[in-house]
């Protein structure tokens, strides 16, 4: 019996029905939901589209492939993994905010056509804000703000490439766009740019996501990035500016992961390296290569989450996220620091371990199609990796100098959520078939475990590991310092406020010297006409009969002059 | 700072972080070993990869360099936590110096 609903459709109504219940019921439901929306994905017919009119054009809603149906059972995985480490949460608006947002991804990546894929694209960003803003602090509403107005600005970008796409090509369908539909493609791509983060756009991503709630962070960093991969892969596969765009959006956030004191703002960080690993493959454009970024999407999604969950269990416990604050967590929370090394392992691509599967696909690709310099950027930053998510995050939280800070265990949601993601990275790391069959891409002919590939990546990240105890014990390694280091944003949240409030000071200024200029001008005159007609000036005074008589034969002498000639 | 009361468990002891640190050396010295007497198969070999010990020494001196460079840029980039927050006051335009005394706990 296949139904065939919409598959974002169940998270939608339970996001509705939250409102209504409380207590146990709500647990139920909030555990339920997902469930049954992965049931009904599951029985989803292949191949399925459903159509709607809309003013003249077809729509879309729900189109179902291999690309769709992957980030589908991801985002359900993802949504059901958040929706478990945050059933402590009392604040109702982030359980609707978290369903419908998980929801809206969902719906944007069945999106059959950009229309349908514009509207989730907005309600991506509206439900995720409040997610921001519920943390309460000043710095958060102002970071959920900044965040909104990028993300809503993206939306604006990809309705007005495709309005222009609609032009060139008549047909509202989003398959296959490339570059060269000129501004409508270059719009399009900025759109998707902005959300991936693309260099010069990231920023919203590292200063929203280390302001969230601890549960909403979890949310967060699952989806929005994730949905601009999957609309690359499947409108700019093959686009090799990708290439080297990606091999710098996974270069630079390792400087800044490695100097950074926010434990979540170093994710982030190496949130952008790890989505520069699949832009590359994106750009690549060969099967190998599509597969290997989105596999690595797909377990980044439960990596990462899993790492932003210990991070958020050590926030919700200590209060403290800092670096320079934690420390000697281990002896309180000894199965989060082993969940946490988990993680920590799977981004590194330690072998056994989630990204060890997916990673080395976008490696190969690259030398398989001769990008030798670029292979050699993304070996460093691999082993960058290793250094400050791998070691860098469990290292500062869980050991480095005991903070004296004791705690009591995460509660035991928290902990099951963590649980599950880490027995997925593991799974997968051991069973990759699984995923690999799973690849939009048809077969993959791919085999991560042979010799050559485990004894080099164990060399690499031993060695990444050495220079790290090398560099810690001579003293070279920098210490974590309470800080906040300059980054893109600086243009707009120091350098435009301030030209802009430099220019309302100089327009002040010359608009203050105008009025007083008119202003004494007029006074002048005003006090010139009291002068002259008041009682003793010159044309409001008497005047004797003699001057009179004077003034009187000058003027009839003029006359007679003129008159004569 | 552990509370004096607490008793010293595994990685309170110099000596247990001494062994695993010589566990550590030890393997890693073998799997350099391993490159001189294993021949690697790689599919498409990067020109420079077939170097015994490559992905060893690239591993190191990678992130030997990450740290330093991004030591280097603390000085350039590093402002106060709450420099977006203090209000609007211009200090924190110059690269501002790392003060000594602002080190690890």
């Amino acid at each position: 019996m296949p139904t065939n609903l919409p598959p974002f459709l169940i998270f939608y109504i339970a996001a509705l029905l939250v409102l209504l219940v409380k207590g146990k019921l709500r647990t139920v439901l909030l555990i339920a939901a997902p469930i049954l929306s992965f049931a009904s994905l599951f029985l989803l017919d292949h191949g399925y589209t459903s159509q709607l009119e809309f003013f003249g054009y077809s729509l879309t809603p729900v189109r179902v492939d291999e690309l769709s149906m992957l980030f589908g059972y991801l985002f359900h995985i993802a949504g059901f993994i958040a929706i478990v480490f945050s059933l402590h949460v009392k604040d109702t608006g982030q359980h609707v905010a978290g369903l419908s947002y998980a929801g809206s991804a969902i719906g944007a990546v069945f999106a059959g056509d950009l229309i349908t894929l514009f509207v989730f694209w907005e309600l991506l960003a509206i439900t995720s804000v409040y997610l921001i803003w519920a943390r309460g602090t000043e710095r958060a509403i102002a970071a959920g703000l900044r965040y909104l107005i990028i993300q809503v600005g993206s939306g604006v970008l990809l309705l007005a490439g495709t309005v222009l796409h609609v032009q060139q090509t008549g047909s509202i369908e989003f398959n296959f766009i490339g570059m060269e539909g000129g501004l409508s493609s270059w719009l399009i791509l900025l759109a998707f740019g902005i959300k991936s983060a693309f260099p010069f756009f990231h920023n919203w991503l590292t200063d929203a996501y280390p302001e969230a709630t601890p549960t909403g962070t979890v949310f967060l960093s699952a989806m929005t990035t994730k949905v601009a991969v999957c609309m690359l892969a499947r409108g700019f596969p093959g686009t090799e500016m990708l290439i080297y765009v990606g091999c710098a959006m996974a270069v630079f956030p390792i400087f800044f992961a490695v100097i950074e004191n926010d434990l979540r703002r170093v994710l982030a960080y190496s949130m952008i390296n790890q989505i520069g690993f699949m832009v590359v493959g994106v750009g690549i454009g060969t099967d190998l290569a599509v597969n290997g970024a989105v596999a690595h999407a797909f377990n980044d999604v439960i990596f990462k989450g899993l790492l932003m969950m210990t991070m958020g269990a050590v926030l919700h416990q200590t209060g403290k996220i800092n670096g320079s604050e934690l420390g000697g967590l281990y002896k309180s929370m000894p199965y989060t620091t082993i969940l946490c090394i988990v993680g920590a392992a799977s981004i590194s691509a330690f072998p056994l371990f989630s990204g060890f599967v997916s990673k080395a696909m976008v490696m190969s690709a690259l030398l398989h199609e001769g990008y030798n310099v670029v292979w050699l950027f993304m070996l460093f930053s691999a082993a960058g990796v290793f250094h400050h998510a791998g070691i860098k995050i469990p290292f500062f939280a869980f050991f480095a100098h005991d903070s004296g800070i004791r705690v009591s265990k995460p509660p035991i949601n928290m902990l099951i959520a963590m649980s599950i993601a880490a027995a997925l990275c593991i799974g997968i790391g051991c069973f990759p078939s699984v995923l690999y069959g799973l690849l939009p891409r048809g077969d993959v002919d791919y085999h991560p475990y042979d010799y050559t590939h485990i004894v080099t990546q164990l060399q690499l990240l031993f060695f990444s590991a050495g220079a790290f105890v090398w560099l810690n014990l001579n003293g070279l390694y920098p210490p974590e310092l309470r800080s906040t280091n300059l980054d893109v944003e600086w243009i707009y949240r120091k350098a435009i406020p301030w030209l802009v409030g430099g220019a309302g000071t100089a327009f002040a200024f010359v608009d203050n010297g105008v009025r007083r200029g008119c202003l004494a001008m007029l006074f002048g005159i005003g006090d010139r006409l009291k002068k002259a007609f008041g009682e003793k000036g010159v044309m409001g005074g008497t005047w004797s009969t003699s001057v009179m008589a004077f003034w009187t034969a000058i003027l009839l002498g003029v006359f007679l002059m003129l008159y004569y000639f | 700072m552990k509370p004096e009361n607490e008793p010293e468990d595994f990685f309170d002891k110099p000596q247990n972080v001494k062994l695993i640190l010589r566990v550590f050396y030890v393997l890693s010295a073998l799997l350099v070993i391993m490159d001189f007497i294993f021949e690697r198969h790689p599919h498409d070999p990067h020109p420079w990869e077939m170097v015994p010990g490559f992905y060893a020494l690239y591993g190191f001196v990678a992130c030997v360099t990450l740290v330093l460079i991004a030591t280097q840029m603390r000085k350039l980039l590093m402002r106060d936590e709450n420099y977006y927050d203090a209000d609007k006051t211009d200090d924190g335009e110059f690269p501002r110096e790392i003060k000594g005394d602002q080190h690890a706990h």
